[in-house]
């Protein structure tokens, strides 16, 4: 126990690739095997977590569970994993989410064997991003992560569709979109890149707590330019790369088609944690490298965040296509994110407490928004995914009135669609509270132009219900649409539980982040 | 003047290779026709023989003059006399089985009398025995161009060999003249000191010189005296072409060396400019124009004449000793290469029936052995590791840089690159291209083999364990300078 | 007296390869066999001399030195560094997938595994060399079999022409870089080829600057620099498969290597004047390498250039004169050949199988050859510097050196040259995936149905071996990371410390 307690999170982010040796070694034919094999080695990540959960000490300041070894010890990069309340909640969101994405997938009938281990080295992936206080590390698997997750929507998303590339050439759009994944990510690293390898050779390490230090109190010229210029120009390859994957409006064109044509576990997954990594980001690495800059350049992140709010419902609004609904809500939604990120950036220095007040509130939100739309996005996807594999379409126009056909998927349907519009009661509800209320005082205007945005997720949200479950009913469906059957339950429940708990008793999770918060808080 | 026996160790090897002679004559009149090839072993034999022979009787540090200054004995000679008496010997065995030239008797005779010449080249003090020694090398090798008198190229060899030769040697004839009238001396020992001290006055040392140069240039094959040289080495006999291009050449270089640094050390600087000319325009003729040939003779009758500029370069740097050490080593690497090449060539064209380069197609499946040995050849020719041919270039290039000559090593260094090409195309056609020959096998006979392999053997050892063969020539170009 | 492991390394492929040729042609089997037991051997002792290095005793160790030529003061004297170590045990690696990947050699495979060796003993000889002569004999016994290999089993469309010019251009560079040696020999009037005691020769600031581009440019003409890179290309394309491993794998590394050994650990103050302007044919090399691979239409010409611009970075690398750079030039070295062999491996299975190497008729080849597939995603993956792989390794810290390097006369910093460098990997990381996407997904075209069958397991040995070492150094960077430092660190002390 005590070997399992000192090496905890080396432990998560590893057992992950175990899991994926072991299912190489399983036999390719025996896909049930594997499936469940994978299922159930998925829990040992996310008991692990609990356990991490349990033993950490919301009070104790910094990060906890640190262990640091060497790695690449000739550039100053060592292998030092450690979490505080922040990380900690998006370790558990991931730890959460993987199992429930592999129940999802056991529909998957093509080369089982190979999906699954792409998703445990993704898992690792993300939960490296998470853990890691080196920055070179950080990005090592940052990037790494972009791998698996490109072959699952290149060779395992939607069998339809077509688009044209130049030339007159059709490629199929898992491809196209995998691609566009692939491409725009690598592209806005490459800055993350530059700017991280420059960090190291300027500050001598790659210790992100050390540097918490060391490069904010740098000061003078740097290779012929005033250190200002040279921290303006890193935080904006810094900002821009977290900025693709959040994403950020105007870079969240590659998005929609991404989680369109993703299965439906990798859209979960995608929605559910990828976008959180580019927040995440944000949180641990741009704000307190660069608070001078964050807060000089806030006022355009939140003009960003609101168009994303914005424009995200609007487009939600628009879409016939069911999957691509919900892919724009993400966009709306961690749109929310984004503001409260940007009004805490903004009060960088300030003294007036009620306004330390506001930015400690909004930043609240922000993270725990992050973990509800973790929810209620993989759960939205989720359930696009089941009444698409019943109807094996996913156009809106196609349903009509299938509540009575299928009432259990439908109230679940609501549920979760309540839960993601913020409903009260719900978690989604607390969140966006919590946001607004903290960006109320620091960007009066921004905020109003987002409750717009508020609205318009109302009207998405209900336009896809109305048009999925009520009204006529269509009889194309009759005796062709089966109900929600007792894996795919398995998968939900625990979604919607979390859904509710959060909503109705948000206590247990706000008081871990809001204490982190508070220090990270401090440090800005 | 008493006889001693001293005086006969500098030109025993002279004596011995006449006894030799005389024994073949006489078993050529002895042995009957079909056993006549043997007295091709009895002159290899013979020849090593002799080599053994004079082992013991090794030269000091400093020269020694016999027989009047006629004589001149020292490491030098001695170590060209190896030279020529194993170039002779390996020629011998090669040769054997060449029909209608290696069992008849006067060929080995023409041989040896040439050897005979070439000892005396190596060690002469004086102008006459040079001028002597230089004829009698010369005569023999004319008729043995012109040994097929049933083939018109033989005999075309040979006659513009012998007309060039005679030409070539009246012109140095007269220059030996000039030195002769002015020095009143024909001992090249006197002959320096009566430039030194002006009777001879120095252009007309220069002028000499260059009549001198005339003639030997003539021997070596160095541009512009080069033409003769193609046409008789496609013309003779293979092997006769191999001895020519290799023996031959270093007894002319040896005499060159001579020459420049015992009588016109004092114009060093300006043959030097003269000899620096020579040997680019030389290396670049000679590599540039092999680049055109199809017929495998006249290919390495120009590499030969390319390499005789190389080694020119180490006589510029001549008065450095590792320019002398250069020299030497270059020349026994380039004729152990060199007559491999031409045995190879010889043992071929025979079974091919021509010395076109098409008719190499395909060799190394024919005999993957006799392939690997060109290859060796070859690659020695063009100046790469683990070969003979490596170790001599570098020398010949350090020896340049050495004396701060670094644009003729350039020069040097950039030809080797044509000869490379032009090396290397050859052995594409050996391993590369196929013919319709390509199974039927080439018989070679054994002393062939043993020869070859003797030469082939040679090239790598001299290439890769060179400590030893450079101290001998260290020695030896040392032994120029007393 | 120590057990002479080096001498071993040098000389046991070129004696393995005349034995070969004892063996009659026939007998192709026994042949084969005796290759790939010689290749054994050769990994075997090249993983010895990698691992049993002492890293932390540094300097040169196993070394060995016999008189060759006492009076020109010629040596035979070998011993490893943190430089050369990975490359010796690159060659073995190379020397010992190629055996495998040549098992079906047909045509005459005594003299292909005969001069391959040949060529092995020339590659161990350059790298293991620390006297001058020793270094250029070694380097022009690897000249010549790659013509010879080349022309005689190389593709029959280009394999003349590409042979002679990569012989012609790789003797011509080190012919140019000799007659530098040799001035340096008879500058530094010690009377030695010992590479130690010319480090010390002391030569003037002005003899330095004349004789370094000489030297170095005649060198790295075989790493492939720009404007000197054609040759690389054509050879690749025209070269047998486990030929092209070696010349992209290793040949390329020997230039580069040597470019360092002599240019510019012997003459640092030529190096330090004139890296400023070299940086800049680096850089070329590096973009316009990835652009050039990007619009190619035969495969292996594709992963040809993309040869030209990972050797772009190695020599950036070198050319920071920094610590971090040229940490990463070295590892580089070794991952990049590694990378490449395994990439012309796969080439050539696809090839063997489908006899076309023009994309767009290829297509979907993981479903006949999935482990191959496999291996050149892990291949690719490395290609484009992602984190995790050797490639991200190696690369990180060259850019690193760029921002470390110190200012020059020309340039007060190269982070433009950083900047723009890195727009090569999102070149690079476009054209991969696009390749992985053509050839080995999708759909198969029509007339391959029922003819192309999977590669055999020597052949997936092989690919698991390569991709193995990939991942591993990628994961666990100090399996070779102190390693190469201390061989950096032997370096920085001749350049006065960087």
């Amino acid at each position: 126990m005590d070997f399992i307690l000192n090496n905890l999170l080396t432990l998560i982010l590893f057992t992950p690739v175990l899991a994926a040796v072991i299912l190489i070694l399983l036999p390719r034919e025996q896909d049930n095997l594997v499936r469940w094999t994978a299922f159930v080695l998925s829990f040992i990540p996310l008991i692990l977590s609990v356990v991490l959960w349990f033993n950490f000490d919301p009070n104790a300041p910094g990060f906890q569970f640190s262990q640091k070894a060497v790695w690449y010890s000739a550039i100053n990069s060592s292998y030092h994993v450690g979490v505080d309340g922040i990380s900690l909640t998006m370790v558990l969101l991931t730890t959460l989410l993987t199992p429930l994405a592999i129940l999802a997938s056991f529909s998957i009938t093509d080369r089982v064997k190979t999906y699954m281990v792409l998703f445990f080295l993704l898992e690792m992936g993300m939960l490296g991003v998470f853990v890691m206080l080196d920055l070179l590390l950080f990005f090592v698997f940052w990037e790494f992560g972009l791998v698996p997750m490109y072959f699952l929507i290149n060779q395992w998303g939607s069998e339809k569709g077509e688009r044209e590339v130049w030339r007159g050439r059709v490629i199929p759009a898992r491809v196209y979109a995998s691609i566009k994944f692939m491409i725009y990510t690598m592209a806005g690293s490459l800055g993350l890149l530059l700017a991280i390898q420059m960090i190291g050779a300027v500050s001598g390490t790659f210790d992100i707590p050390e540097l918490f230090q060391r490069w904010t109190s740098l000061d003078g010229t740097l290779f012929g330019l005033p250190i200002g210029v040279v921290k303006a120009i890193a935080f904006w390859a810094f900002a821009i790369a977290f900025a693709i994957k959040v994403p950020v409006w105007p870079f969240h064109t590659w998005l929609p088609d991404a989680h369109t044509e993703a299965p439906t576990a990798g859209s979960m997954i995608l929605a559910g944690v990828l976008l959180k990594l580019g927040a995440y980001g944000f949180l641990r690495l741009v704000l307190p490298l660069y608070p001078v800059e964050a807060k000089y350049y806030a006022g355009a992140l939140g003009f960003l965040a609101v168009m994303a709010i914005i424009f995200g419902a609007l487009a939600s609004y628009g879409q016939d296509d069911f999957k691509r609904l919900v892919a724009y809500s993400s966009v709306n939604h961690m749109g929310f994110v984004v503001l409260g990120i940007a009004a805490a950036a903004f009060t960088y220095g300030a003294t007036d407490p009620a306004v330390k007040q506001s930015a400690n509130i909004a930043l609240n939100g922000a993270v725990l928004q992050m973990f509800n739309h973790g929810l209620s996005a993989a759960g939205m996807f989720f359930l696009v995914g089941v009444i698409y594999e019943r109807t094996h379409t996913r156009n809106l126009n196609d349903f009509g009135g299938l509540f009575p056909l299928i009432p259990v998927y439908g109230g679940i349907l609501i549920f979760t669609s309540m839960a993601s519009l913020g409903l009260p009661g719900l978690n989604g509800f607390i969140s966006e509270f919590l946001v607004v209320r903290g960006a109320w005082p620091i960007f009066t205007l921004y905020t109003a132009l987002a409750m717009i945005g508020l609205f318009f997720t109302g009207a998405y949200i209900l336009k896809g219900i109305k048009q999925v479950l009520h009204g006529p009913l269509n009889e194309h469906w009759v005796g062709h649409v089966s109900e929600i059957n007792r894996r795919e339950l398995f998968v939900i429940t625990p979604l919607m539980v979390l859904m509710l708990w959060i909503g109705v008793w948000p206590a247990w999770i706000l008081d871990v982040i809001n204490k982190a918060v508070a220090m990270v808080f401090n440090l800005i | 003047m008493s006889l001693n026996p001293s005086m006969f160790i500098p030109v025993l090897p002279q004596i011995l290779l006449l006894a030799l002679g005389i024994v073949i004559l006489f078993l050529d009149v002895l042995l009957p026709r079909e056993q006549h090839r043997y007295l091709g072993w009895v002159a290899a034999v013979g020849m090593v023989v002799i080599m053994l022979a004079i082992l013991p009787f090794m030269p000091q540090e400093q020269f020694q003059l016999t027989w009047g200054g006629m004589v001149r004995f020292d490491w030098m000679s001695y170590t060209f006399w190896m030279l020529f008496l194993f170039g002779a010997a390996v020629t011998a065995l090669l040769a054997m089985d060449y029909p209608e030239l290696g069992e008849r008797g006067s060929f080995y005779l023409l041989l040896i009398a040439s050897t005979i010449g070439m000892m005396f080249m190596a060690s002469a003090g004086d102008l006459v025995m040079l001028y002597l020694s230089i004829e009698t090398v010369s005569i023999p090798l004319y008729i043995l161009a012109g040994f097929f008198v049933r083939s018109d190229e033989s005999t075309e060899a040979g006659f513009k060999y012998l007309l060039f030769g005679a030409m070539t040697s009246a012109i140095l004839l007269y220059g030996f003249s000039l030195l002769y009238g002015f020095s009143g001396t024909t001992d090249l020992h006197q002959i320096v000191l009566g430039i030194v001290q002006g009777k001879v006055s120095l252009p007309l040392a220069f002028t000499s010189m260059m009549l001198v140069l005339v003639g030997l240039s003539f021997k070596v094959s160095v541009v512009p005296f080069h033409f003769w040289a193609p046409d008789v080495y496609q013309g003779a006999p293979t092997p006769v072409a191999g001895f020519l291009s290799t023996a031959s050449k270093a007894a002319g270089f040896a005499v060159l060396i001579r020459i420049l640094f015992i009588v016109f050390p004092i114009l060093g600087n300006q043959w030097a400019i003269v000899l620096a000319a020579l040997s680019v325009a030389t290396m670049t003729l000679g590599n540039l124009v092999a680049l055109a040939q199809r017929n495998i003779k006249r290919l390495l009758a120009y590499s030969s004449i390319a390499h005789a500029g190389y080694i020119l370069i180490g006589v510029v740097s001549g008065f450095s000793e590792l320019g002398m050490v250069s020299v030497v080593y270059y020349l026994v690497a380039y004729l152990m290469t060199n007559l491999a090449a031409f045995g190879i060539v010889s043992a071929f064209g025979r079974v091919a029936g021509s010395d076109d380069m098409t008719a190499y197609y395909g060799l190394s499946r024919r005999s993957p052995g006799l392939a690997l040995a060109m290859l060796v050849a070859f690659l020695s020719l063009a100046g790469m590791p683990p070969f003979a041919g490596f170790i001599a270039k570098v020398f010949i290039f350090a020896a340049a840089v050495g004396v701060g000559q670094i644009w003729l090593a350039v020069v040097g260094v950039l030809n080797s690159i044509i000869g490379l090409y032009y090396y290397l195309t050859v052995m594409k056609y050996v391993y590369l291209y196929r013919s319709e020959n390509d199974d039927q096998p080439v018989p070679l006979s054994g002393s062939f083999k043993l020869a070859l392999g003797v030469l082939v053997a040679g090239i790598v050892v001299i290439g890769v364990l060179f400590s030893p063969w450079f101290n001998w020539a260290s020695v030896a170009a040392r032994s120029m300078f007393f | 007296m120590q057990f002479p492991l080096l001498s071993f390394i040098v000389f046991t492929p070129m004696l393995a390869g005349l034995l070969i040729l004892l063996i009659p042609g026939e007998r192709k089997t026994e042949i084969r066999v005796a290759a790939l037991a010689a290749g054994a051997f050769a990994l075997a002792l090249s993983l010895w001399a990698y691992f049993a290095y002492d890293v932390a005793a540094g300097g040169y160790q196993f070394v060995e030195r016999y008189n060759w030529l006492p009076a020109l003061g010629i040596s035979y004297y070998v011993g490893i560094d943190g430089m050369n170590a990975p490359l010796v045990l690159l060659t073995g690696v190379v020397m010992f997938t190629g055996v495998l990947i040549s098992w079906g050699i047909d045509d005459r495979p005594r003299e292909f595994f005969a001069f391959l060796f040949i060529l092995a003993t020339g590659v161990f000889g350059v790298f293991v060399a620390l006297d001058l002569f020793m270094l250029f004999f070694f380097y022009e016994i690897a000249v010549f079999p790659m013509y010879l290999l080349i022309s005689i089993w190389g593709w029959k469309v280009t394999r003349e022409y590409a042979a002679m010019k990569l012989t012609l251009y790789l003797f011509i560079g080190s012919v140019i870089a000799l007659v530098g040696a040799l001035a340096m020999y008879f500058t530094s009037g010690l009377g030695t080829f010992d590479m130690l005691a010319l480090e010390q020769a002391g030569f003037s600031t002005a003899f330095q600057r004349v004789v370094f581009p000489f030297v170095f440019f005649g060198f790295a003409v075989l790493g492939g620099i720009f404007p000197f890179h054609n040759w690389s290309p054509d050879g690749h394309v025209a070269a047998p498969t486990a030929v092209s491993m070696f010349h992209a794998g290793v040949l390329m590394k020997l230039g580069a290597f040597a470019a360092l050994r002599v240019g510019i650990m012997l003459l640092p103050e030529g190096a330090r004047f004139h890296m400023p302007w070299i940086i800049l044919l680096t850089l070329v090399n590096v973009v316009y390498g990835a652009f050039i691979a990007s619009v190619q239409t035969d495969f292996k010409y594709v992963i040809g250039f993309s040869s030209v611009s990972h050797m772009g970075l190695v020599a950036m690398g070198f050319a920071t004169l920094s610590r971090e750079g040229m940490l990463g030039a070295g590892i580089q070295m070794f991952s990049h050949g590694v990378m490449t062999a395994l990439f012309f491996a796969v080439v050539g299975m696809v090839y063997d199988q489908a006899h076309t190497r023009e994309i767009p008729q290829l297509g979907g080849f993981r479903k006949f050859m999935p482990v191959v597939a496999v291996a050149f995603i892990v291949g690719g993956l490395v290609s484009m510097g992602m984190p995790g792989f050797s490639g991200f390794v190696a690369e990180f810290p060259i850019f690193m050196g760029l921002w470390n390097a110190k200012p020059s006369w020309l340039w007060a910093n190269y982070t433009w040259v950083a900047i723009i460098a890195a727009i090569s990997i999102v070149i690079t990381a476009s054209y991969i995936i696009r390749i992985i996407g053509k050839v080995f997904f999708g759909q198969p075209p029509a007339e391959f149905d029922g003819h192309i069958h999977d590669v055999n397991v020597l052949d997936k040995v092989a690919l698991v071996f390569l991709s193995t070492i990939m991942i591993a150094i990628g994961v666990f960077p100090r399996l070779i990371v102190p390693l190469v430092q201390s061989g950096v660190d032997n370096v920085l002390r001749l350049l006065g410390g960087a």
